[in-house]
């Protein structure tokens, strides 16, 4: 028997829908932040200040192709000079339980402000990218990742 | 944008082919007396090089109907844009006669009486056939060959020899190239087995070990053709990891890749080339947007999406080809190069009439010796159709109706899930369905027929998110393919809403009643990406279905309703 008879989170809708199966990390709607959420998180980094857009490269897929492990790769256009160096970049996802998903602190020494990372994304939604420049002042780029149950025609 | 001049040749060959014609009444006998092979590959050739070009033939390898579909919406920038015209608007913007040997091959309405008329399409002899007398007139080493992908599945034949047929038939018509998509659903090994030994290339710039990042295929190829270095470089399905199952081959990822792209082009360029072709299965509206956005492109090859258009479409400088599928169209694109760039283009979308062209003898041979070990299998007669069955249409077809109506019967469900694919052959009313007919809709690597309880929530959650691979504004964000097919269960869709807001008045159509979010219902499907999904092949659900059935009739689907478009 084939029958299946079991409690479906969204997750395992989609999985059983059987047109794809990314797996959805988060299933309660109740457990993920939002574009405020964000925005709070932000502030309690720097206040009222307002990021300039510009000098930030953020590489992400427009579709993942699995949500457990999104690349995401972000470059800071910076001489990176004592002078004039990147600080701090911050990676943020609006659906996420936890909206910060990593920070990375720079040196001069560091050479350039590029990383990479991976993180799981349950749904599609918004990745916001700061950076603060030594000079105190911030940049923002975001981009959109859609976290889709597939399926296929062609 | 497409100039008037670009036209010249497919209207020539209108006119051509309509000559003392008339729209009456004609009988097979007048259609074949008609078209000749020299009608169809009638060109007044420009420069020294030529590509010839054949994509999404889906494993095809003796004569078929196909119709195109009648439905073929287009969202955000591409709306009313070709290739998302059909029928009328189709024949309007192309200069094409209503009846007439083109309007039967890339329009879909009238198209039983004018497929009684002018017989089937393709068919690999007469593909190599077309291709053979190319080259005669050209010379073999002005002509560059190159294959759009999913030329490997779509058969019994390529399921069962996992795909070694078409290798073979690939092989015996020279190609040069190809690119893949449903190729990877032989799984990494297997592909890995067929490309390694292969005559032809295999490109695909856009396919990365997940771990390393280093490229899997080979990413570009330099030819020298026609006195001239033409670069081709291979760009995958970049959805290939979502749309089809990922644990097939689960070291490889894909992606557009843009920038990546750039680079090759520009390497491409710096290693001399004259040309340069991207052999592409991102789909036509992915390739229009990219066209826009990576420079130094000349031509785009197209595929996956289906679509056959008998002019080119130009993008800045960069012109696309649309080619077709199932073997129906052999392009032919003539290209003018002087001082080391491409001067002037010149395009002819060859229509395969079966009829109309004599097989290449050797071709001819190769396809029999493939299909022997399956030929009795492959005639099996299982029932007869009453009515037109087609695949293509974005929200349904008469052949998934039936697929659905298999699912609901001999799974004993309420309602039914079938995917949007776009390949699998046409059958006309009165034709015996057989073997063929049913696994040329349905021979895939993951076939399992499941069942599985699902609330309307979810079900109306999984339409939105298919919505959505179909409907966003943004090409980059869509998977190709159409709509699910639903068989027990009607709803409406506004294409123009954003993602979650698309879908509405979902109705269970046995009670009249709404779909209760809450509610579960019993629901079967096929195709899953999931490994291990339980449930007996498709195919034989069909096949039970039709044989319990006799004489199938699908009556006209109205379940579900569009607007927005």
């Amino acid at each position: 028997m084939d029958f299946m008879s079991i409690e479906h989170s969204r997750r395992e809708t989609l999985r059983l829908a059987g047109l794809a199966g990314l797996a959805l990390i988060v299933t309660s709607s109740g457990a993920q932040a939002t574009p405020d959420e964000v925005s709070a998180a932000i502030a309690k980094l720097y206040g009222e200040k307002k990021p300039e857009s510009g000098k930030i490269k953020l590489d992400v897929p427009e579709i993942a192709e699995n949500g457990l492990v999104v690349p995401v790769n972000v470059e800071v256009e910076s001489p990176m000079t004592d002078a004039d160096y990147v600080k701090a970049v911050h990676i943020f996802a609006e659906g996420n339980p936890l909206p910060n998903v990593v920070s990375y602190k720079f040196t001069p020494a560091c050479g350039k402000a590029a990383a990479s990372a991976r993180m799981r994304l349950a749904q599609t939604q918004n990745i916001i990218c700061l950076a603060e420049m030594s000079n105190g002042s911030l940049y923002k780029a975001s981009a959109s990742v859609k976290v889709t149950i597939g399926g296929c025609g062609g | 944008m497409i100039s008037k001049r670009e036209f010249l040749q497919a209207t020539a060959a209108t006119a051509a082919l309509l000559a003392g014609s008339g729209l009456g009444p004609l009988g097979r006998v007048a259609a074949q007396q008609r078209l000749t092979q020299s009608d169809i590959l009638r060109f007044d050739p420009l420069g020294r090089l030529t590509i010839l070009y054949v994509a999404d033939t889906h494993a095809q390898l003796v004569p078929l109907q196909f119709r195109e579909p009648a439905v073929n919406l287009g969202v955000g920038e591409a709306r009313g844009l070709p290739p998302h015209i059909t029928d009328a608007e189709f024949r309007k913007y192309f200069k094409i006669a209503a009846g007439s040997a083109d309007a039967f091959a890339l329009t879909s309405d009238d198209f039983i009486s004018l497929a009684r008329n002018y017989g089937r399409m393709g068919g690999m002899d007469r593909v190599a056939a077309l291709i053979a007398a190319v080259r005669a007139e050209r010379g073999e080493s002005n002509v560059l060959l190159l294959d759009g992908g999913d030329s490997w599945q779509g058969s019994w034949t390529s399921l069962k020899t996992r795909a070694q047929d078409m290798v073979d038939v690939l092989s015996l018509l020279k190609v040069d190239a190809m690119v893949g998509h449903w190729e990877f659903t032989y799984g990494a090994e297997r592909v890995k087995e067929l490309t390694d030994k292969a005559p032809f290339a295999f490109l695909a710039q856009n396919v990365r070990d997940n771990e390393w990042q280093e490229p899997v295929f080979e990413p570009r190829k330099m030819y020298e053709r026609g006195g001239a270095k033409v670069a081709v470089i291979g760009q995958a399905l970049p959805r290939t990891a979502i749309a089809n199952p990922r644990w097939m081959f689960p070291k490889w990822e894909f992606g557009i890749r843009e920038e990546d792209l750039q680079k090759q082009v520009d390497e491409a360029r710096a290693d001399g080339a004259s040309v340069v072709v991207l052999l592409s299965h991102n789909g036509f509206d992915v390739d229009r947007k990219l066209a826009g956005r990576v420079k130094g492109l000349d031509v785009i090859l197209t595929a996956h999406t289906h679509d056959a258009m008998p002019g080119l479409v130009r993008v800045g400088d960069t012109v696309l080809i649309a080619a077709g599928s199932h073997g129906k169209f052999v392009s032919r694109l003539d290209i003018d190069v002087r001082d080391s760039k491409v001067a002037g283009v010149r395009f002819k979308l060859m229509p395969v009439f079966a009829d109309a062209i004599p097989p290449d003898p050797a071709m001819a041979s190769l396809v029999e010796k493939i299909r022997a070990p399956f030929a009795t299998e492959l005639a099996k007669p299982l029932g007869k159709t009453d009515s037109l069955l087609y695949r293509r249409g974005n929200f349904n077809g008469t052949f998934d109706d039936l697929i659905c109506d298999a699912m609901l019967s001999e799974r004993d469900v309420e309602i039914a899930l079938s995917p949007g694919f776009r390949w699998g052959g046409t059958l006309l009313p009165g034709e015996t369905i057989t073997w063929e007919h049913v696994t040329n809709a349905t021979a895939i690597t993951y076939p399992n027929c499941y069942r599985a309880q699902m609330t309307g929530l979810q079900l109306k959650e999984t339409l939105e998110d298919i919505a959505d691979n179909i409907f966003h504004p943004d090409p980059y964000y869509q998977g190709g393919g159409d709509m699910v097919r639903i068989g027990g269960m009607g709803y409406a869709i506004d294409v123009s809403r954003p993602m979650g807001s698309r879908i509405s008045e979902m109705t269970h159509l046995k009670s009249g009643q709404p779909i209760d979010p809450a509610r579960t219902y019993m629901v079967a499907g096929w195709a899953s990406i999931n490994e291990n999904t339980q449930g007996p092949p498709i195919w034989d659900v069909v096949a039970s279905h039709i044989s319990k059935t006799g004489a199938v009739t699908i009556s006209p689907n109205s379940a579900v309703r569009v607007t927005g478009a």
